[in-house]
C-alpha cells in the first residue's frame, strides 16, 4: 500500500501511522455527549472513508486519507491541517 | 540421454554435481532436472503421504514432485524445485522424504494402507481422544508425511531485502513480456524486466519455431541486446514476481546466489542468498504465460511420465532426450509439437494417443486418435502404458510418456487483489478479468493468447496501454512474423476407470478423494480443497486445481464456471522467511539505542538494562560488590547523603516554539503553562481524548515563545505525534511548531546535598538559592560549552539537570561522576534511579498504564478549573471519579516475609484468591536503603481511604503471598523540605 504525501510524494505504507476515521474535533466545551460520540461511536463503512494518518517516518504532517474499505483503493490525500476538521464553535483555551 | 549438438546450453563447460550420494556430470546452463534426466535419472523423490516414487514432472518453478534438498549443514536449503536449481561444479543434493534412501523407503508402506488413507482420514479417524491429539497423533503423521528438513541449526548465510521503482513492470520475459519491455524501452519509460528463470525467453528457449525467419531464441538474444543496451531497463533474472499488492506494489525473490558454488557467491563477491524486492510501479505488464496441465488417470505419476511442453523444453533447451521410447498422450493440437521435435531429433516415438476423434494427423508420425491411456506399469520408472479405445485395451512399452490436458493462463496475480478469474470455454481454462489489478494489463498466454504470433501482438499492444494510463506516449514496434498456429483443444480431465488417478501430485490427491469430498457434501471448492488438502502443498495446485474442480464440477453436476476456483493467494512460489525478514535477524530485529555516557559507563563497572531500544545503566558496581542490590543500596544511600550523577537522556525532549505555543502548551496539559515565567519549570500532566493520563513530565520556558518539554522515555513518541494532532488537526490555527531534540541533548541528573556545590563549581554562571530556586531554569556555559540548567528532582533531593549538545556528553559525564567521586558520591543507575522515586511516590509508565486517571493518581487537583484542557471533559463522566476506583497508594511489607513483588494482586486478608475480589495490583516495588525495608507503589480500589489497613498480596508467578500494609504513597520527606533546601 502507498500513501501519496501532499509533501513528500508517494510513499510505502511502512512510513506512515494511523489513528482511525477522520472526524470534525469537537470543541473543548462541547459536552460529555458530543466527546463520547467523538471517541466512541464510528462508521465502519464498505465502501469510501475517510481516515487520519501521520506520516510519522516521513515529514510528520497528518493526513485525511480518503480509502476504499472494500477495493483499498486511494481516493484523495490533503494536509489535516486544510481538511476542516478543527472546531468550528467555541474555542480552545485561551 | 543428451543429444549431442542438440539444445541451448550445447558445447557449455562441464560441471560436477552429486546426487544422493552419486557423482555426476552435467552442463553448464543445465538445472538439476536437465542434468538428472541426462544422465537417465527419473526417481527424483516420494510423494508426501504415500511415498510413492516420482520423477520430474514439469521443466519450471512449477514443478510438484522434484523437490530436493541442496546444500550441507546450518545452510541446507530443504524443498528447492530440481527444475528450477542450476547445476554448478560441487552441488550437492539430496532426495527428501525418504528413509532410508528414495530407492527402498519403509514409509511406502503407506501406499499399501491407501484404502484407508483417502480423503478426510486425518480428520475422521484421529478426532477422539483430543488430548492425544498433540502428544501423539500430529508427531507421528507428521513424521510419516513430510517435506524436507531444515539444519536445526541457525542459518548465517545473508539474506537482503531491497525497494525498487518503476514506471513499467514486465513480468515474465517470453514473447509477450519481450514485445512489452521492447515497446517500453524504446520509449523511454523507466522499464523492470522480471523473469523467474535464470535466462530471458520463456517458452521461445523450448520451441522449435522461427520469428523473422530466424530461430525464435536468436531473435530473444537480439531483442536482449537492445534491451541490454538501453538505460532505462532493467532485467532481473532469477526473480519472481510473487504478489501484487496495493497500489501498485508488487513483491519478487530473487534468487541471487543459488546457482553459485558457496566459494564463489558471499565470500568473493558479497552476494546474499536471496533478496527480497518490493517493486513500487506505475503500470504493469503481466506476461507470465501459462502452465501445462496433467491428465488424471490411473498410475499417471509414475517417475518418466511429464508434461509434454517440459519434454519438448528438456530437448529443446537443453538437448536431453528424457527417454528412448517415448510416447504421447494429448487432448490438443499444441502438443502435437512434442512429437514433432522428437521425431526431428530422431528420438523413437512409440506411439501418440490423442483423445480427440478428429485430432490432426503428424506427418511423421501417426496418430491414434479417440484413444485414451488409462493405467501405466513401472515401479521406479515408467516400463508401460496401457491405451484404451473402442476396440479394447493395448499395453504398449514407453520409458517416457509425455502428456498435456492442456494449458492454463498464469492468472494468479491477476487474483490477488481478490478478482476472480472467468472461464474460457474456447480454450478450457480460466482467464484473467479485465481490470483485476489497478494499473495492470495481461498479455500472451496469460491472458489465454495461446499462439506466438499474439503474444508478440498482444505484449506490444499492452505496453502501450499500459504506459497510456501514466501519459507516456509509445509506439508499437513492427510485428515480427511468428507462429500463429491454432491451439484446438478438447476437455479431458479425467480417464474414467478404476483405480487411483492423480490430480495434486504434491500432496498426493486423487479423483476419488474430490468425489469423495462432493459426495460427503464439501461442494464448495473452498471445502473441497481443505477436506482434500487439493493444492495445499508448496506448488499451491499450479497445474492440477483446474482439473480437480472439473472434477468436483462433474460430481455435482455443475459446470466448471458456476464451481468457480479457489482464492489465489501470494506468494506465487515459495518464499524463505529469511528473505523476507531480510535485515531484521539477530540486532537488526530491535536497534540498539546507546547514550553518550555509554562507553565510559561501562568502564565505570555499569552494568546494562533495556529501556524500550535503549540500553542504560542499571547499577555501577563497586569493588567488593557481588549482587545488583548492594550497589543499588549504595547508590541511594550516596544520593541521600551525598551526590549521584545519572544520565537522563532518554527522556524525549521537544523543543517548542512559536507565538501560540503558550496556547499550545495549555490545550494538552492539565495544568496552566501561559503564566510560567521565564527561566521557571512546571511539572505537567496530559490526558488523551478519552480522559485517561497519557503522560507527564517538566516543561521550561525557555523565552516568550520558546518552551522545551521533557516527556517519559516510554511515550517520547506517543506524544509528539500528539503535539503534531493537535497542532495540525485540532487547532490548525495555532502558530507553532516542534522539533525531538532528544537526540541532541545529552543531559544528566545531579542530585543530593551537595549538588549544588558541585555544580556551582563547575559552570560558569553562580549558582545559589537565589540565582537557581527551585524549578528555574536557565542558560550556562560549561567548559567554555554554551549548555542548560534545570533546577528539577526526581529523587526528592535538592537537583539539578545538566543539559549539552550531544556531542559533549560524554565528556560532561566523565567529569560530573569524578568530582561526585570526589566528594563521596559518584554515578548511579536505574535501580537506584527506580527506588529514589519510589521513596518519594513519583510516578513512571508502570503507574500510568493507559488505565488511570488524574483522579486516580490523586492529581486531579493538577486539572486546572481556570481553563480547558485535552480530555478533559471525558476525565469528569461520573465512572471516572468512582471513590472505588483502584486509586494510587504506598504498601509496606507487613510479617515475618517482608516481601512485596510488582505484577501481584492484592485482596481482603479474610478473602479467596479470586477474580472477583480483586481489590488491584502493585505497579513498582523496591527495597530502600533509607527507611530499611521494601515498599511498593499499588493501584487499590478505595486506596486512599484505606490507609492503614492491612491487604493480603499475592503473586502465582513468583510464589509470593503476604500481608502489607498500605501507607500514604510518599514514604520520604513529604514535607518536600530537601528538594527546596
Ligand atoms: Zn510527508
Amino acid at each position: 500500500m502507498r500513501i501519496a504525501c501532499p509533501l513528500c510524494g508517494a510513499r510505502d505504507r511502512r512510513e506512515f501511522t494511523y489513528r482511525g476515521a477522520a472526524l470534525p474535533v469537537p470543541a473543548l466545551d462541547a459536552g460529555a455527549e458530543a466527546w463520547s460520540v467523538h471517541v466512541h461511536l464510528r462508521e465502519n463503512p464498505a465502501g469510501p472513508l475517510e481516515e487520519l494518518w501521520q506520516h510519522e517516518l516521513g515529514c510528520g504532517a497528518w493526513l485525511k486519507v480518503r480509502r476504499d474499505t472494500v477495493t483499498h483503493a486511494m481516493l484523495g490525500v490533503v494536509l489535516a491541517e486544510d481538511a476542516g476538521l478543527a472546531a468550528r464553535d467555541g474555542e480552545g483555551p485561551a | 540421454m543428451r543429444i549431442s549438438g542438440k539444445g541451448l546450453i550445447s558445447g557449455g563447460r562441464r560441471v560436477n554435481f552429486s546426487f544422493n550420494g552419486v557423482s555426476y556430470m552435467g552442463q553448464e546452463g543445465d538445472t538439476l532436472a536437465s542434468a538428472l534426466l541426462a544422465n537417465g535419472v527419473h526417481l527424483v523423490g516420494r510423494s508426501f503421504k504415500y511415498h510413492r516414487p516420482r520423477g520430474i514432472l514439469t521443466a519450471g518453478s512449477e514443478e510438484p514432485n522434484a523437490l530436493v534438498s541442496v546444500g550441507k549443514g546450518a545452510a541446507q536449503d530443504p524443498n528447492i524445485r530440481a527444475t528450477q536449481q542450476e547445476v554448478f561444479e560441487g552441488l550437492v543434493a539430496r532426495s527428501q522424504n525418504c528413509w532410508p534412501s528414495v530407492g527402498h523407503d519403509v514409509m511406502a508402506l503407506n501406499d499399501l494402507a491407501a484404502p484407508f488413507l483417502g480423503a478426510g482420514f486425518y480428520y475422521k479417524t484421529f478426532m477422539w481422544p483430543a488430548p492425544l491429539w498433540e502428544k501423539l497423533y500430529e508427531p507421528v503423521i507428521r513424521r510419516a508425511a513430510g517435506l524436507g528438513a531444515l539444519s536445526g541449526s541457525a542459518n548465517t548465510e545473508p539474506y537482503e531485502k531491497a525497494f525498487a521503482f518503476c514506471d513499467l513492470l514486465v513480468i515474465g520475459s517470453g514473447p509477450a513480456g519481450l514485445m512489452a519491455a521492447l515497446t517500453a524501452g524504446r520509449a523511454g519509460a523507466d522499464v523492470i524486466l522480471a523473469e523467474d528463470d535464470s535466462r530471458m525467453g520463456g517458452r521461445l528457449l523450448a520451441e522449435m519455431e522461427e520469428i523473422d525467419d530466424k530461430p525464435a531464441h536468436v531473435w530473444v538474444a537480439e531483442v536482449l541486446a537492445e534491451l541490454a543496451g538501453l538505460d532505462n531497463v532493467r532485467l532481473m533474472t532469477r526473480t519472481a514476481v510473487t504478489g501484487a499488492f496495493d497500489q501498485g506494489t508488487y513483491s519478487a525473490l530473487e534468487r541471487v546466489s543459488h546457482h553459485l558454488p558457496p566459494s564463489q557467491s558471499l565470500k568473493t563477491a558479497h552476494r546474499p542468498r536471496e533478496c527480497f524486492w518490493r517493486i513500487a510501479a506505475r503500470a504493469t505488464v503481466l506476461a507470465a504465460g501459462a502452465i501445462e496441465r496433467p491428465v488424471a488417470f490411473r498410475n499417471n505419476d509414475r517417475p518418466g511420465i511429464m508434461t509434454a511442453g517440459a519434454v519438448r523444453a528438456y530437448l529443446n533447451r537443453w538437448g536431453v532426450a528424457p527417454g528412448e521410447r517415448i510416447t504421447l498422450f494429448a487432448n490438443n493440437d499444441d502438443a502435437h509439437r512434442t512429437a514433432r521435435d522428437l521425431v526431428a531429433a530422431g528420438v523413437h516415438i512409440a506411439a501418440v494417443i490423442d483423445s480427440r476423434h478428429d485430432a490432426p494427423d503428424g506427418r511423421d508420425f501417426s496418430v491414434i486418435k479417440g484413444a485414451v491411456v488409462c493405467n501405466t506399469s513401472g515401479r521406479k520408472r515408467l516400463e508401460t502404458i496401457t491405451l484404451r479405445n473402442v476396440s479394447g485395451e493395448e499395453k504398449i512399452q514407453t520409458d517416457c510418456l509425455a502428456m498435456s490436458g492442456g494449458w492454463n493462463p498464469s492468472v494468479h496475480l491477476t487474483c490477488h487483489m481478490n478478482a476472480r478469474p472467468v472461464w474460457n470455454r474456447d480454450i478450457a481454462a480460466f482467464v484473467p478479468r479485465a481490470g483485476a489489478v489497478p494499473g495492470m494489463v495481461v498479455a500472451g498466454a496469460a491472458n489465454g493468447s495461446l499462439s506466438t504470433h499474439a503474444a508478440l501482438a498482444e505484449g506490444a499492444g499492452a505496453a502501450v496501454a499500459a504506459l497510456g494510463q501514466l501519459g507516456i506516449t509509445a509506439e508499437a514496434p513492427a510485428l515480427p512474423r511468428a507462429c500463429d498456429a491454432p491451439y484446438r483443444i478438447s476437455p479431458l480431465w479425467a480417464v474414467p476407470g478404476k483405480g487411483r488417478a492423480w490430480l495434486d501430485f504434491q500432496n498426493d490427491v486423487t479423483v476419488k478423494d474430490v468425489a469423495q469430498a462432493a459426495q460427503e457434501n464439501f461442494r464448495s471448492v473452498e471445502h473441497m480443497k481443505r477436506y482434500t488438502t487439493q493444492g495445499m502443498a508448496t506448488d499451491q495446485g499450479k497445474n492440477s486445481n483446474v482439473a480437480a474442480l472439473a472434477v468436483l464440477a462433474d460430481a455435482t453436476g455443475r459446470s466448471i464456471a458456476e464451481t468457480g476456483v479457489t482464492t489465489f493467494r501470494p506468494p506465487f512460489v515459495p518464499t524463505t522467511i529469511a528473505a523476507m525478514g531480510a535485515g531484521a535477524a539477530g540486532q537488526g530485529f530491535k536497534p540498539q539505542r546507546y547514550l553518550t555516557s555509554h562507553r565510559t559507563s561501562l568502564k565505570r563497572g555499569a552494568a546494562n538494562t533495556e529501556v524500550g531500544l535503549w540500553y542504560r545503566a542499571s547499577y555501577f558496581a563497586k569493588e567488593g560488590e557481588t549482587t545488583w542490590r548492594q550497589s543499588c543500596d549504595r547508590e541511594v544511600m550516596m544520593v541521600r547523603n551525598a551526590v549521584g550523577v545519572c544520565d537522563v537522556s532518554t527522556l524525549g525532549k521537544i523543543d517548542i516554539k512559536g507565538p501560540d505555543a503558550a496556547k499550545l502548551l495549555d490545550l494538552i496539559y492539565t495544568n496552566l503553562f501561559s503564566t510560567l515565567k521565564i527561566g521557571r519549570v512546571r511539572y505537567g500532566l496530559m490526558l488523551r481524548e478519552d480522559g485517561f493520563v497519557m503522560d507527564d513530565g517538566t516543561t521550561a520556558r525557555l523565552g516568550q515563545d520558546h518552551y522545551v518539554m521533557t516527556t517519559t522515555t516510554a511515550a517520547a513518541g506517543q506524544v509528539m505525534a500528539h503535539l503534531e494532532y493537535l497542532s495540525q488537526v485540532a487547532r490548525p490555527d495555532l502558530d507553532v511548531r516542534f522539533t525531538s531534540v532528544t537526540d541532541q541533548w545529552a543531559q544528566f541528573a545531579v542530585a543530593g546535598p551537595k549538588a549544588r556545590a558541585l555544580i556551582d563549581a563547575l559552570v560558569a554562571e553562580e549558582i545559589n538559592g537565589e540565582t537557581y530556586p527551585f524549578m528555574a531554569c536557565g542558560a550556562i556555559t560549561v567548559g567554555g560549552v554554551a549548555g542548560r540548567l534545570f533546577r528539577i528532582s526526581f529523587s526528592g533531593e535538592h537537583a539539578y539537570e545538566i543539559a549539552v549538545p550531544a556531542r559533549y556528553g560524554e565528556a560532561l559525564f566523565d567529569l560530573l561522576v569524578t568530582r561526585a567521586e570526589a566528594e563521596g558520591g559518584g554515578a548511579y543507575g536505574m535501580e537506584a534511579l527506580n527506588v529514589l522515586r519510589i521513596e518519594k511516590g513519583f510516578i513512571t509508565h508502570a503507574e500510568i498504564n493507559g488505565t488511570v486517571t488524574a483522579f486516580d493518581l490523586g492529581m486531579q487537583g493538577m486539572i486546572s478549573k481556570k481553563k480547558s484542557c485535552w480530555g478533559k471533559v471525558l476525565s469528569e463522566r461520573d465512572g471516572l471519579m468512582d471513590e472505588d476506583r483502584m486509586r494510587l497508594v504506598g504498601l509496606k511489607p507487613k510479617g515475618a516475609a517482608q516481601e512485596l513483588s510488582a505484577g501481584a494482586h492484592l485482596f481482603e486478608p479474610d478473602m479467596t484468591v479470586e477474580r472477583v475480589n480483586d481489590l488491584g495490583y502493585v505497579t513498582s516495588v523496591g527495597f530502600s536503603p533509607t527507611l530499611g525495608h521494601m515498599i511498593g507503589l499499588a493501584m487499590l480500589s478505595a486506596g486512599p481511604d484505606r490507609l492503614g489497613d492491612t491487604v493480603r498480596l499475592v503473586d502465582h508467578t513468583r510464589g509470593v503471598d503476604t500481608l502489607c500494609e498500605v501507607v500514604d504513597p510518599v514514604f520520604f520527606d513529604p514535607e518536600g523540605g530537601r528538594v527546596r533546601g
